[in-house]
């Protein structure tokens, strides 16, 4: 039997890892139990630190002295450096520099188990795929916490694991698939602003209830170092008691912190090229390092006009070599608050709404800064399809966007209050305009820690302890179905969407097999496009869409495919199948081949890449 | 070659040796001299035309840098993180105030930082420097320095001037045995 609930927060910038002991009967309310993650922090040093660094540096074998990314654990490393030192060393040497690896596992445009990163490092540079840099830092917290409960082995306690809201089937696979090879055996994937929400629950007790009530609205707005992340949480009356349905995920956003303190560093800069000073690319990483602890100093003190930067030199010759700049309040307000949470309106949408992921090779960077922008998508998109759906789970009849009721903010970005006020403010305008009531904030989280303290929060709620958040699977899923007519030269035939799995599926359930018949080749892989809409609620399995090429609700994401096991004598031959989905209990979704009429069950593989 | 160690030689040999030295004890002073200090005590070896060691071997103690590892260590943490090393190495008097100002925000953040990640501190008096404290007798020495009118016997009245420092917890990293705590910052080649 397990003894605790770990749970760990994989981050696109940092990793976190908390836990509750299953055998104590009550939450831990304030008492942080963060894993202290011993790390090498410098050559030959073993510094221990709650933050978990996720970047991954692949040394040169003559660069370090024998013993210098020795771990308590492993005395003899030499190949692999993970956390700290891995960070601070690699941004002087970014052609062997992993990082952003969770991006890279969501973007469908890569192969993502093929060894394409460190990103267009030379060819002599040894590489790894994204799925293995993910299996480094888990393998890299699996190790940490065996050195410190040696009594505990990770493998025998049992693991959530966080994941964005917005990660599609194919990239919660992978994440499974990396935890696995890094010696989990017992993990579940939760949410990463569903954790942030058990946090507060968790810090909040039983008084929570008198902060939400039944038919309050929960926005959870998670803007981590990388990436932003939207969900909606309603809160409802169940049975005399209060239950929490996620009713709507947003999209996979690739904007965070880190892209604000570099929107900083860019601003000083061009200020300092006009003076004639030009920064190399380690005084840059200098200055964004200056203008993040300036940044941080204007929003704790609101008296401040402006904020002195000074990047040094990077010789011994500290005062010689430094250039002075400063920050001022002016454009601290103007590039952060007003460049990433503008003032918007409710109906300005980020300039490219969606990614396409189709032609883009490198990481699928948002086009728009404007955090409130992506919010006002978020929200109105989800209001158009909640109204187009037989029941709706929250009020959207005659309003222009679902209206939350209340806020929850996560991510280090607001540790700044300012940002929080900004969102709030903007969103309440919103709401004014539309004839809402204000929204409020839930205060009360740690914003840098929630994330993995919900987590093990969550594990331990599960045994029967505390609120659970219901909500199944955030996207309907299709496979694509060429539909057959005279070939016209020049012109592809259309492509119909086939609905295999609902809308909202909850763990551990199927759903129908639909009506519609495949024919599969028996030893020939077999492939089909696939789909998936975090918009239509309400298709049933066997729905049939016309014409995705014109249908903006669908994404398309890596194809699916399988290939029938040839027996004795039989290649060649063609069995009719049925689709058929279910959801894990671990939280991944599973497609299958049911052989009409036949005992024959086969599992269709996720691809992990869009085109060969 | 103490008394109780096995030797090379026979009886008969030992006779002869005891023989020869006899004569040579009475007739020459200087080994006279030489056999007097060998039997006193362990001198090292007679100095015979053997042939002389290039070098004595370095002894078993613990070398100096070892010895001060951590605080070696203290000052690579203060030169990684605020470039200490580099400040007070430079000459300031070449630059102006401002310069040195700004440089100084470097250093001040990254040693701050230092600092707190790796210790944490408390004043020895919670009192705010100026107010008025009692010593009582038996006060701890080691915390407090007492100056000024030092006369008679505790209790002491005083002001506090300086509320002084103490470490309540230090969190030094490992480091590992095989480095050179002598190399307080690498060279840096950029290739």
């Amino acid at each position: 039997m397990s003894r605790y609930s770990i749970g760990i927060d994989l981050g696109t910038t940092n990793s976190a890892v908390s836990y509750v002991d299953l055998q104590s009967a009550g939450a831990r309310g304030h008492e942080q139990t963060m894993l202290s993650i011993p790390q090498v922090t410098a050559v030959g040093t073993v510094g221990e630190k709650a933050l978990l660094p996720s970047f991954l540096y692949l040394p040169n074998d003559q660069e370090f002295p024998a013993g210098a990314l020795a771990l308590p654990w492993d005395k003899q490393r030499k190949d692999t450096l993970v956390g700290e030192f891995a960070r601070s060393h690699g941004s002087k040497v970014p052609m062997r520099l992993v990082s952003s690896a969770k991006s890279w596992l969501c973007h469908a445009g890569v192969n993502r188990m093929e060894a394409i990163l460190p990103w267009q490092a030379p060819a002599d540079v040894r590489r790894v795929s994204p799925l293995e840099a993910t299996a480094r830092y888990l393998s890299h917290l699996r190790e940490a916490w065996d050195h410190g409960f040696k009594k505990h082995p990770l493998s025998e306690q049992e693991v959530v694991l966080t994941v964005p809201a917005s990660f599609d089937a194919a990239a919660r696979e992978l994440t499974l698939q990396a935890a696995q090879q890094a010696g989990f055996p017992n993990i579940t994937l939760l949410e990463e602003p569903q954790a942030a929400f058990y946090a507060w629950l968790e810090q909040r007790g039983e008084s929570f209830r008198k902060h939400i009530q039944p038919g309050d609205v929960v926005l959870v707005v998670d803007v981590g170092g990388g990436t932003s992340d939207f969900s909606l949480i309603a809160v409802t009356s169940q049975a005399g008691d209060v239950a929490l349905t996620r009713i709507a995920v947003g999209d996979h956003i690739l904007l965070g912190g880190d892209n604000m303190d570099l929107a900083l560093a860019h601003t000083v800069n061009q200020r300092l090229i006009a003076a004639g000073k030009k920064l190399d690319a380690w005084q840059f990483n200098a200055l964004t390092f200056a203008c993040r602890q300036a940044k941080e100093q204007m929003f704790a003190d609101e008296t401040l006009a402006k904020a002195a930067l000074a990047v040094p030199g990077r010789g011994s010759s500290l005062i010689g070599g430094a250039i002075k700049a400063e920050l001022s309040r002016e454009e601290l307000t103007r590039v952060l608050t007003d460049g990433f949470f503008p003032q918007s309106n409710i109906g300005e949408l980020p300039k490219t709404a969606r990614r396409t992921g189709l032609a883009q090779m490198a990481l699928p960077y948002a086009q728009d800064a404007g955090v409130t922008r992506h919010l006002a998508a978020f929200l109105t998109r989800q209001a158009q399809a909640m109204a187009a759906a037989h029941d709706s789970p929250v009020e959207v009849a005659g309003r222009k966007f679902v209206h939350p009721t209340a806020v929850l903010f996560n991510g280090g970005v607001f540790k700044a209050g300012t940002l929080k006020q900004r969102v709030l403010a903007v969103l309440n305008g919103w709401l004014a305009a539309d004839g809402g009531p204000a929204a409020k904030e839930l205060a009360g989280v740690e914003l840098d820690l929630a994330v993995a303290r919900g987590a093990a929060y969550y594990g331990w709620a599960r045994h029967g302890h505390g609120l659970r958040i219901r909500g199944g699977t955030a996207r309907a899923y299709y496979v694509g179905v060429e539909t057959s007519m005279p070939a016209v030269p020049g012109l592809e035939p259309p492509v119909k969407a086939l609905c295999v799995a609902p809308f909202g599926m909850e763990e551990g359930t199927q759903a129908d097999v639909p009506p519609q018949e495949f024919g599969l080749v028996v030893g020939e892989p077999t492939r089909f496009r696939f789909f998936s809409s975090s918009l239509r609620r309400d298709d049933r399995g066997g729905v049939m869409l016309e014409d995705v090429a014109g249908n903006d609700e669908l994404e398309e994401a890596a194809p699916i495919e399988t290939t029938l096991p040839a027996g004795e004598g039989d290649a060649g031959r063609l069995v009719p199948v049925n689709l058929q989905a279910a959801v894990t209990e671990i939280g991944t979704l599973e497609l299958r081949c049911l052989e009409k009429g036949g005992p024959g069950k086969w599992k269709l593989e996720l691809n992990v890449r869009m085109k060969e | 070659m103490d008394g109780n160690s096995q030797s090379t030689l026979s009886l008969g040999g030992r006779l002869g040796l005891a023989w020869r030295c006899f004569w040579r004890i009475l007739g020459q002073p200087a080994f006279a001299d030489k056999i007097n200090r060998l039997s006193a005590g362990p001198t090292p070896a007679i100095s015979a035309p053997v042939v002389p060691k290039p070098a004595p071997t370095p002894a078993p103690a613990v070398p100096p840098e070892r010895l001060n590892a951590s605080g070696l260590l203290v000052l690579s943490l203060l030169q990684r993180e605020g470039r200490l090393i580099d400040f007070l190495q430079e000459n300031v008097a070449s630059f102006s105030d401002a310069e040195v100002g700004a440089a100084a925000r470097v250093v001040h953040a990254g040693c701050q930082k230092t600092l707190t990640d790796h210790f944490t501190l408390a004043p020895v008096f919670k009192e705010s420097e100026g107010d008025a404290v009692t010593l009582p007798a038996g006060f701890d020495a080691q915390r407090v320095r007492i100056t000024g009118n030092v006369a008679g016997q505790p209790p002491f009245r005083g002001t506090l001037k300086h509320h002084g420092w103490v470490a309540t917890s230090v969190r030094l990293p490992d480091v590992s045995a095989a480095l050179d705590p002598r190399v307080l910052a690498a060279a840096e080649v950029e290739l």
